[in-house]
């Protein structure tokens, strides 16, 4: 067979996307509806000692005392309150909750409550922070021998913002409470997560509670972590008003309070031999966690598996540190620490050929992983190791080394990022998680039945072709159901490049065992004889990978994707604003099941690491983002976003799909070290980002 | 106040200082239009006023009384592009996650065929998208509006032909 996977079907959103028949979160009322609002603390650390509001009968008010269950967001640590019980670690700390039957009535209704406060001095700095969330030591070889191997020593420090997913769709839930149950609809990522969330905060059996997910306007990470907060705030307001509460943040609030990418300081000290063998790798990786740990732990993980970048270095040491500070919880984007990283070790690699007088590709030519070496964790690599493979690709497509010659000295410049991204969760996350996906046979087809949710990706679209070729059945006879934690299994979160190829390959699993037992008969006539029958597969790890979480060794993924970028700008002399030009963006990711939608992954994922690189900053001002609104947090628009390239190359991983592994995260990997190397190449020494005109300025001068 | 909304003449008991987003969404359940920022940067909530398109979230209900207002539901029915149109945003990867597609449809039924990328690039430029890098929505909009079929093509629409293949 073979009809569905690498062909563009028509997604199967796409139509109730273009006509406005879909339906969000906001697009959803209940009958005797309320609306709620989240009141927050308006200082970034220390305690409430008194509260006054003079809100009347008709609105409902919650504090952290109308909690029935825990009072804390279940994630990895249990320390992010629900609601505050008094201590105030950030501006956006929420305190109380009001609801009320009229939208209207609860605008402006935070200045109807007023707090009295016992101030504490607030910490910014990551760096003199004295609460450590997580700290990961990655060892290989012997660092000193490494360094008297090195003729020549470089070092650097880079710096990376925040960075704001801004999906389009803002936030938002409804909860529907019910007979000793409860219901929340929501736009979100990751169904178990918020599932997990609200049974204990609501202190509810887990079968009481259901959690179902809505069109989602967008996630990019954003939708990870941050729906639990919310579906638990509603939940709390709809428990004690005995009605449906919808709650939708406004562009201001999801901006103020949600979770961003880690700020982060990376620095570098790397042995060369002159002839551009790296010898030796220092790295230290500083990431600001902000208020709370959430998912920081498992973000520096990432972060520091990918540090060393795709290179092989047999002595490395590498340090990481997530701290905290007093301004909102920084949390998942894609990329999920790996952007950060990989901006450090790229930015530095061009310095590094720039101090030995050589070519930045052939430092990178004689550098790059090959199949057969070894990661900074010591992972062998497969077949499907493509670094060399994708950078030659990218400089013969772009025509770099002519465009590099040709434009020294001027107002445009070239510059080139090397990377990779591991797919699935990190070392033993995938055996910890135990994902299960299941397929039910349907009168005409099947029915795939799993909790990843589509956001945009095109999820529905992807696994359904892949089900669709290992049951030998046309792509239209494969239906989705909505991700419902009453009708589907636990396939694991919505992130971190796994859907495809973790969860995909489960459901080829669970589609050929489908098939053996059909055998020759067709849906409708087992389904008749038999009636119906639904398959269920569990992960398993590939046989012999192996992860030390103690020594941080080991196979950290089950394959890499890889990928080159090539980015040519243009800079005004006079406003010091970069123009993006033209991106090549290369990508080896197995198999492109849907080459349309990975195009569009690669492509959309490639201007937001433009974005990241040139515009997007978020100004904080007392541990409280500044320029929270669209006005001044800019992202690229259609005037903005230059024209890319795409080519995708196809090394197939044994244990993906079809060969598939994941494209959702890497391509926001490459863009921001591109052009930070192509201003290099303009002359500009510039070490962070965003690479804004004031610093660009700055570095001029 | 009395609107021809999706070709339907309506009567509105809404105040006059409404956010004709709401109106349509909440007096008329035309749930297609959508918010993404409430200020008037994002485009999610455009519709067509008279033609022109608007941020609904900007104008207040009392402006359009009297005039015709087209929203994504009702696009087709009013734009003879508008289904050429909604086809190639699935077709060509214009549509992903969907919640700016409807402003962006309603946007680019301002154009006419044949219409350059800068033209595209232009209609479209105050809405935004997160998911694309917009790349394939203007891939989309030109599959939509190809130039009219009528004698040989214009050596400006070859040179666009052929720039296009040498890219791929």
């Amino acid at each position: 067979m073979g009809r569905a996977v690498g062909a563009n079907v028509r997604r199967k959103d796409g139509d109730a996307k273009v006509t406005g028949a879909a339906r969000y979160i906001d697009d959803l009322t209940f009958p005797g509806m309320l609306f709620g609002a989240t009141i927050r603390s308006t200082i970034p650390r220390g305690e409430i000692v008194n509260t006054h509001h003079d809100l009347s009968s008709d609105f409902v008010v919650a504090d952290y005392r109308d909690i029935p269950g825990n009072n804390y967001i279940a994630l990895i640590d249990p320390d992010q309150p629900c609601l505050s019980e008094g201590e105030i670690r950030h501006v956006a700390e929420p305190v109380l909750l009001v609801a009320h039957a009229d939208r209207r009535a609860l605008f402006g209704v935070e200045r109807r409550v007023r707090f009295d406060y016992r101030e504490q001095s607030p910490n910014y700095d990551p760096e003199t922070s004295d609460t450590c969330f997580k700290k990961i030591s990655i060892d290989k070889g012997d660092l000193d021998q490494g360094f008297g191997e090195a003729e020549v020593v470089v070092e650097g420090e880079y710096r990376t913002g925040h960075q704001e997913q801004l999906y389009i769709e803002t936030n938002g839930v409804i909860a529907v409470p019910g007979d000793g149950q409860l219901t929340v609809f929501g736009s979100l990522q990751c169904p178990y997560y918020v599932h997990k969330a609200l049974v204990g905060v609501t202190g509810l059996a887990p079968h009481r509670v259901r959690v179902v997910q809505t069109e989602t306007g967008g996630g990019f990470g954003g939708k990870e972590e941050y729906p639990s907060m919310l579906a638990c705030h509603a939940a709390v307001l709809a428990m004690k008003a005995g009605r449906p509460v919808k709650m939708i943040y406004d562009r201001v609030e999801d901006l103020l309070a949600t979770t961003k990418r880690h700020p982060s300081v990376i620095r570098h000290r790397t042995g060369v031999t002159r002839a551009g063998r790296i010898t030796a790798m220092d790295v230290s990786v500083l990431m600001d966690g902000g208020a709370y740990a959430t998912l920081s732990a498992v973000v520096l993980s990432r972060g520091v598996i990918h540090a060393a970048g795709p290179y092989r270095c047999d002595h490395l040491r590498i340090r990481g540190r997530a701290m905290q500070t007093h301004t909102p919880p920084n949390g998942a984007f894609r990329g999920f620490g790996a952007p950060q990283t990989q901006f450090g070790v790229e930015a530095h690699i061009d310095r590094i050929a720039e101090t030995l007088g050589l070519d930045p590709v052939r430092l990178r030519e004689i550098n790059a992983l090959r199949p057969g070496d070894t990661t900074a964790t010591g992972q062998k690599l497969g077949s499907d190791a493509s670094a060399l493979p994708v950078l030659r690709e990218a400089v013969k497509r772009s025509d770099f080394k002519k465009k590099r010659r040709a434009w020294r000295g001027t107002n445009r410049g070239i510059g080139l990022s090397l990377f990779f991204h591991g797919s699935g969760f990190t070392g033993a996350g995938e055996v910890k998680l135990a994902s299960k996906a299941s397929l039910e046979l349907t009168a005409t087809g099947a029915r795939i039945l799993v909790a990843s949710t589509e956001i945009g990706q095109g999820t529905r679209t992807m696994l359904a072709q892949i089900v669709a070729d290992a049951l030998a059945l046309p792509f239209e006879a494969i239906e989705v159901h909505v991700p419902d934690t009453d009708a589907v299994p636990d396939s694991g979160p919505t992130v971190a490049s796994r859907t495809c190829m973790i969860v995909g390959k489960l459901l080829e699993r669970c589609a050929r065992e489908l098939r053996r037992k059909l055998g020759t008969a067709t849906p409708a006539q087992y389904f008749k004889a038999h009636g119906p029958l639904t398959v269920t597969r569990q992960y398993e790890p590939p046989a012999g990978q192996v992860w030390d979480d103690d020594r941080y060794a080991g196979d950290a993924y089950g394959s890499y994707a890889w990928g080159c970028n090539v980015v040519e700008i243009e800079v005004d002399p006079v406003t010091f604003e970069v123009t993006p030009r033209h991106v090549t963006a290369v990508a080896e990711i197995g198999k492109a099941i849907h080459p349309l939608m990975a195009e569009g992954q690669i492509q959309g994922g490639t201007a937001q690491g433009i974005g990241y690189a040139l515009l997007e900053e978020v100004v904080m001002r007392e541990g409280r983002m500044a320029n929270a609104q669209l006005t001044n947090y800019l992202i690229p628009t259609p005037m903005d976003a230059p024209s890319i390239d795409v080519a995708m190359l196809e090394r197939p991983y044994a244990h993906g799909p079809f060969g598939a592994k994941g494209v959702g995260e890497m391509p926001i990997d490459g863009p921001a070290p591109a052009v930070i190397n192509a201003l290099r190449h303009c002359g500009f020494d510039l070490r962070s980002i965003p690479a804004t005109p004031e610093r660009l300025m700055k570095a001029r001068a | 106040m009395i609107v021809t909304i999706n070709g339907k003449k309506r009567r509105l008991d809404v105040p006059p200082m409404a956010r004709l987003l709401d109106v349509l969404r909440e007096d008329c359940g035309l749930t297609g239009t959508k918010e993404g920022c409430g200020e008037g940067e994002c485009g999610a909530c455009t519709v067509l006023v008279d033609g022109v398109a608007v941020d609904s979230c900007l104008v207040p209900a009392a402006h359009v009384d009297g005039c015709k207002v087209v929203t994504v539901e009702g696009a087709a029915a009013a734009k003879r592009s508008a289904r050429a149109l909604q086809n190639a945003f699935v077709e060509h990867g214009g549509a992903q996650c969907g919640i700016c597609t409807p402003g962006m449809i309603v946007a680019a039924c301002t154009l006419k065929a044949g219409c350059s990328r800068d033209e595209i690039k232009r209609a479209l430029a105050g809405n935004l998208c997160r998911c694309t890098g917009y790349i394939s929505i203007f891939n989309s909009v030109e599959a939509a509006l190809p130039p009219a079929r009528k004698g040989p093509p214009s050596r400006l629409a070859l040179r666009r032909a052929n720039a296009r293949a040498r890219r791929r």
